[in-house]
């Protein structure tokens, strides 16, 4: 061991070291932001770790330099202006984004290493034929296709460029799933045979598959997918770590693998859903029109904005329910304005968060956060569904399935079993929505029909608006 | 390294990576899922070593540049990101008082 390869191995043991350290912390409040930092931290330190070592043995050439400045400026440049510049309420398709690329560079390294043989590092010269490396090289390829059409697809779906396309709906998508997946294990195994040119086949099928699979999934379902892309990205990464035998890849990769399934694991409890049916079920909606979906709305109470601000006025305790459509609305601020107004006049005011509110767990408080929403107050479900019968007003602001008692008294409804919050239990509900549309998973929610709920039809932002200037009239908020 | 100590590696970095996340509040989900989505762009390195390899085989530069270019990418716009989620709840504490 000479000391290029001494100092290397410590540095890619601190990083691995504060790269765990920085998962860990990036799941507490308080050390997040520091473990985000201290993570981006390790990161660089590892380039700086590579690049050490290859100074140290075999030097860098001046072409190859020029090349890493070429791609780390182009790179780097257009994450951070993305970055500054994305609004907070896409987020979702954002990281998906990002994690394209994530799998995008697995599968380039990949496909460059099967093409142009590379002399592998000094320890192992007669390594790098091995079936291993072709095995490594071809999941790379894989995962990292399906990482990237996957996450396109579900960014361009989450941004509307994309709708679901009326065959995917039918038994026809399995079939062609499955021939695309049969063709990608072909082209794999010929691959591992030795078979240079099934690569570009594997590429193109295995890029299909990962179109053919998110392109059915529905909105609802769209985040549990990014996260599961995400855990793909690094199993990419690790497989990469494989190729170029990187052992700091591969711990890297497998822990963000390992994540991703967790995440995923907790969106689809949260939202009733096995990560089965979410794969392959399809969208929601398509299968439950028939059974309860199709019920009409027979009670409908809505009620002026004036009505509203009347009985917020006098209410001791309100509880607001958040949803996405609040979030399109882009009325947080305005939200937050109103609530401060009840604050002054000491009504009490929480905020209910459901597990997956908005489309991605966390991604409500967030948006509140960004609206100045004091973290005390957001309160999750099962802190705060006992409150509900000693509560005067529920506010639910563009949320739907969430707050859908079906899913509590009704064992034939697509939703049964899902955890909701029980609004109904609250003296008033006002639901705040433009029109009598269904929720993601397109079925009728029963408490609209309930005798204690009032719909406030209107946009959420011009309906706060109005709310605004009704509480104003009342003296609300004005000391 | 060999194969079966790699192995080892991608076992053992799993099962971190299943302990590390165990208890997360949901309020930082997307946070994390970000955060963690920023880290999976480390095939940064398998690109750099891709390109310190190439040994003037420009395609194979190229190719590694680009590669390069897609994964830093996802790091830098990843943890701005993410920085920029977080900032808003260290913020705040100091608007309570």
């Amino acid at each position: 061991m000479n000391l290029p390869v001494i100092i290397k191995f410590v540095i890619d043991l601190l990083a691995v070291l504060l790269l765990a350290l920085g998962i860990k912390g990036l799941s507490k409040v308080k050390s997040a932001r520091d473990a985000n930092r201290l993570a981006a931290f390790a990161m660089s330190l590892s380039v700086v770790g590579l690049l050490s070592y290859y100074l140290g043995t075999s030097g860098i050439a001046i072409q190859s330099w020029i090349w890493i400045i070429i791609g780390s400026i182009i790179g780097s440049l257009f994450g951070a202006i993305l970055a500054k510049k994305v609004p907070m309420t896409s987020m979702p398709e954002t990281v998906a984004l990002f994690n394209g690329c994530g799998g995008m560079s697995s599968l380039l390294v990949a496909l460059g290493v099967a093409i142009f043989p590379i002399s592998n590092s000094v320890e192992n010269l007669n390594f790098f034929k091995s079936l291993i490396n072709e095995v490594s090289i071809s999941v790379s390829i894989f995962v990292g296709a399906i990482t990237f059409t996957g996450s396109i697809v579900a960014m361009a779906k989450l941004q509307g460029w994309l709708s679901t396309p009326g065959w995917t709906q039918s038994k026809v998508r399995h079939f062609v799933n499955i021939v695309f997946a049969v063709a990608s294990l072909i082209a794999f195994f010929d691959l591992i045979n030795g078979n240079t040119s099934s690569i570009w086949l594997l590429v193109i099928v295995s890029s299909l598959l990962g179109i053919g699979v998110t392109l059915p999934i529905g909105g609802a379902d769209m985040p549990v997918v990014i996260s599961l892309l995400n855990s793909y990205s690094g199993i990419a990464a690790a497989a990469a770590g494989f190729v170029v035998d990187s052992q700091l890849l591969i711990v890297a990769g497998a822990m963000v693998g390992a994540a991703g399934l967790i995440l995923t694991q907790v969106m689809c409890k949260g939202m009733n859903r096995s990560l089965v049916s979410v794969l392959f079920g399809g969208s929601l909606s398509a299968q439950s029109t028939a059974s309860s979906g199709s019920g009409e709305y027979t009670n409908i109470t809505s009620c002026s904005v004036e009505e509203c601000a009347l009985t917020l006025e006098a209410a001791n305790k309100v509880i607001i329910v958040p949803g996405y459509g609040l979030a399109v609305a882009q009325a947080q601020h305005t939200l937050r304005e109103v609530t401060k107004k009840l604050e002054q006049n000491g009504i009490e005011v929480v905020y209910a968060i459901h597990p997956v509110a908005g489309r991605m767990p966390g991604h409500m408080n967030v948006l509140l956060a960004e609206a100045d929403v004091p973290y005390e107050q957001l309160k999750e479900m099962d802190v705060v569904n006992p409150d509900f019968p000693a509560t005067d007003v529920v506010l639910v602001l563009g949320a739907n399935d969430v707050v859908n008692p079906q899913a509590k008294n009704d064992s034939s409804s697509p939703l049964y079993g899902m955890p909701v919050l029980d609004v109904q239990e609250a003296r008033t509900v006002f639901v705040i929505k433009r029109g009598m549309s269904a929720g993601y998973s397109g079925i009728k929610n029963d408490l609209f029909d309930l005798p204690n709920t009032s719909m406030v039809f209107g946009d959420a932002k011009k309906v706060l608006n109005d709310l605004i200037g009704e509480l104003k009239d009342l003296g609300v908020g004005e000391k | 390294m060999s194969f079966i100590s790699l192995l080892w590696v991608l076992l053992l970095g799993s099962l971190l990576g299943l302990e590390l996340i165990g208890k997360v509040p949901p309020t930082l989900h997307t946070p994390l899922m970000s955060g963690a989505n920023a880290i999976s762009g480390i095939t940064m390195l398998a690109a750099l070593t891709l390109i310190v390899k190439a040994e003037g085989n420009v395609p194979l530069l190229i190719i590694g540049s680009v590669s390069l270019g897609f994964a830093l990418f996802n790091v830098v716009g990843g943890f701005f990101v993410t920085d920029r989620m977080l900032a808003m709840f260290s913020r705040k504490p100091s608007n309570k008082k």
